[in-house]
């Protein structure tokens, strides 16, 4: 045997083993594929996601896997770019041949992957908030969070009981802030709302009072709106008290649905309130709620294995991970296309963001019942009674 | 009228901050013709060290001491490790250094401390006082006050000690500096110490209004620098003037304009002095070091 032919045999040797390797794995395990903001500006979002996912196929696969195999989680960490959210979601269909897809922590993220899933026919739930993602409805793709426009139709549907109809608004101008404030523009008059004052803020901006100071001199002013996240509302709340304005009603957006908005705002928080997932209030949900089981598992989960406090974004992770591993079941298959069927089939599912019934028409299946009003009192959330 | 004091006071308590980081620009641009973009990080690090060292038990007078400290011996490594060894290099190279330096500290932050936002609280009470109508949080004084002091001490320093003196001599012309027997690389480490203690306390003040986090100083070092830009780099009472003076564009913007361009419309204003003023307001016309 000369050395080219001992050279030749051996990668051919080698090409087989890989390949029956591959073979081998690829029968008892199914490949789902995740790309998360788990670092960069978005870390909030994509690393209790990325916890969440790792320990729930952690689990799933110690119970026996799902349709009789385990689960192989590919994730790629975007940092917040949707540029290599891009590249990685071709990875993903191309390299991995991952048969669905969780993931896809911000909008901007979410919205540069989805053509790749769309082509490559294989379902993606995705985790970011904005409504585009689902409407206009896309044949492969979902998502589990509520909506900005939920949050505003929740917000305007407790001042329409408290008879309060004369709002005015203080947006972030970030990308969060800005697109809830369209959409509450957009919905007020279908609850007979009327916007007498209209301010923004810079997301990094360091006090608002001047554009406070603007609302409260607005005649007629019975209620303010904050929809915005990050620092900004904290710092808003403040300045509220700050100028005395607590005596007029002040909503907050699920976009600060978390202990440290409290914990930053202060005493100024007292009296806000926020339309937030039931996630937050798990303890303080009736026995009867149809969520209060999950949420609790959920946070007991979450908290005991990674030491930090629960967050909705997480869960909307969770939401996503089991819509799909359902769908995986009932379908009893790994083919892609029979997966993304019966996730439009979801119904009643038990998630901790709602319960999801999914539809042709809808891939997120949530109604406003999915949102709590909560307001803050004594430094923690408060469920608000319906009808007061 | 409590309309306008009210705008007045937030924008002189905002303009207060960026004077103090402007001022900080001002100081090592003088002794060594650097734009340090780090200053943002020394502001970041007078809050965030504050916040963990009184959470971790720490009197609060005692821990924005540490946090004072600390940043000084980051500028202090940061001049030793970064600038020094790099002296001989231009203007342009030595701020690149400057911005990857900030980079660093943020991502270091980001990992020692955490990513979250944090507060402190306010260091006399958190009840607003009534000025003739206008709601003043107590901290706007500190800060006030705070500002005041450091611009007050700075130009003692400056003009009434010798050591002062150095540093405008080294500022005036380096080499002249060193023959008259001047370290004027004791001189640098110094205005990087200094610049960075003054950081420091402007981070430590605002944080019970502002809040903080790993990356609060990019935007600061942003608006600090055009204030500077505005007053005349190299100028301290220009960078004083011109950080007062940003402050109150936005919050009279944000109050009587539209909050939405508030921001266009400071810099707006900060472009047209600069066309007709390329100096800034207080700016020496640049003379050519041969």
């Amino acid at each position: 045997m000369t050395s080219k032919t001992t050279l030749k045999f051996m990668l051919a040797a080698g090409a087989l083993s890989v390949g029956m390797s591959h073979g081998a794995l690829a029968q008892d395990t199914v490949k789902i594929g995740s790309v998360l903001s788990a670092t960069g500006p978005a870390s909030f979002l994509g690393e209790p996601e990325d916890k969440t996912l790792r320990m729930y196929v952690d689990k799933i696969n110690a119970a026996g896997g799902v349709a009789g195999k385990k689960i192989e989680l590919v994730i790629y960490d975007d940092g917040g770019d949707a540029n290599k959210a891009r590249t990685f979601a071709t990875r993903l269909v191309e390299d991995d041949k991952v048969v669905a897809m969780v993931g896809g922590s911000t909008t901007g993220t979410t919205m540069a992957m989805i053509p790749v899933f769309e082509d490559a026919k294989i379902p993606f739930i995705s985790l970011a908030g904005a409504i585009e993602v689902i409407d206009p409805v896309r044949k492969f793709v979902f998502k589990t969070p509520h909506t900005d426009k939920m949050a505003c139709e929740k917000i305007f549907e407790d001042l329409k009981k408290r008879n309060l109809t004369k709002i005015g608004l203080i947006s972030g101008t970030d990308g969060f802030g800005a697109s809830m404030r369209a959409q509450c523009v957009k919905v007020a008059p279908n609850y007979g709302m009327e916007i007498v004052a209209d301010e923004n803020y810079g997301p990094r901006d360091s006090d608002m009072t001047a554009q406070l100071t603007k609302i409260k001199n607005t005649a007629g002013l019975q209620a303010v709106v904050n929809p915005g996240f990050g620092q900004g509302p904290a710092i808003v709340t403040r300045n509220y008290a700050q100028l005395g304005m607590s005596n007029v009603p002040f909503y907050q957006s699920h976009g600060v649905a978390s202990k440290s908005f409290i914990d930053l705002a202060g005493a100024a928080a007292e009296g806000v309130r926020l339309p937030a997932a039931a996630l937050l209030v798990g303890d303080k949900l009736p026995e009867s709620d149809p969520q209060k089981k999950v949420v609790t598992e959920y946070k007991q989960a979450y908290e005991s294995a990674t030491k930090q406090p629960v967050s909705t974004f997480g869960g909307h992770a969770y939401d996503g991970l089991f819509i799909l591993v359902e769908a995986m079941k009932r379908a009893n298959s790994t083919d892609s296309a029979k997966i993304r069927d019966e996730i439009e089939k979801t119904k009643g599912f038990v998630g901790t963001g709602g319960i999801v019934n999914m539809s042709a028409t809808d891939h997120l299946g949530l109604d406003l019942s999915a949102f709590r009003m909560l307001e803050i009192k004594g430094g923690d959330w408060n469920l608000v009674a319906s009808g007061s | 009228m409590a309309e306008f004091l009210q705008f007045l006071i937030s924008g002189l308590t905002v303009g207060a901050v960026y004077a103090l980081v402007a001022l900080g620009f001002t100081l090592i641009y003088n002794a060594s013709g650097v734009v340090n973009f780090a200053q943002g990080e020394f502001v970041m690090l007078g809050g965030m060290v504050t916040v963990f060292a009184s959470a971790a038990g720490v009197p609060l007078p005692l821990a924005a001491v540490v946090a004072v400290v600390a940043a000084v011996a980051v500028g202090l490594l940061l001049h030793r490790f970064a600038i020094e060894p790099a002296r001989g290099a231009s203007a342009v190279t030595l701020i690149i250094i400057t911005i990857g330096a900030s980079i660093l500290l943020r991502g270091l932050a980001a990992i020692i401390f955490d990513k979250q936002f944090h507060k402190l609280p306010g260091f006399t009470g958190e009840a607003p006082i009534d000025v003739l109508g206008a709601a003043v949080q107590p901290q706007s004084f500190w800060v006030l006050g705070g500002t005041a002091v450091v611009v007050v001490a700075l130009y003692v320093f400056l003009e009434h000690t010798l050591l002062g003196k150095a540093v405008l001599a080294t500022a005036a012309n380096r080499l002249a500096a060193r023959l008259v027997g001047i370290n004027t690389t004791t001189i640098m480490a110094l205005a990087f110490g200094g610049s960075a203690a003054i950081g420091a306390i402007a981070g430590i003040l605002v944080t019970p209004i502002t809040l903080t986090n790993y990356d609060v100083g990019t935007l600061l070092a942003l608006k600090g620098f055009a204030a500077a830009m505005l007053g005349g780099m190299g100028n301290p009472l220009g960078a004083v003037v011109g950080g007062l003076l940003l402050g109150l564009l936005e919050a009279f913007g944000a109050g009587y304009l539209s909050s939405t361009y508030k921001d266009a419309f400071a810099f707006l204003v900060i472009l047209i002095v600069l066309f007709a003023a390329p100096q800034g307001l207080f700016g020496r016309r640049a003379v050519e070091r041969v």
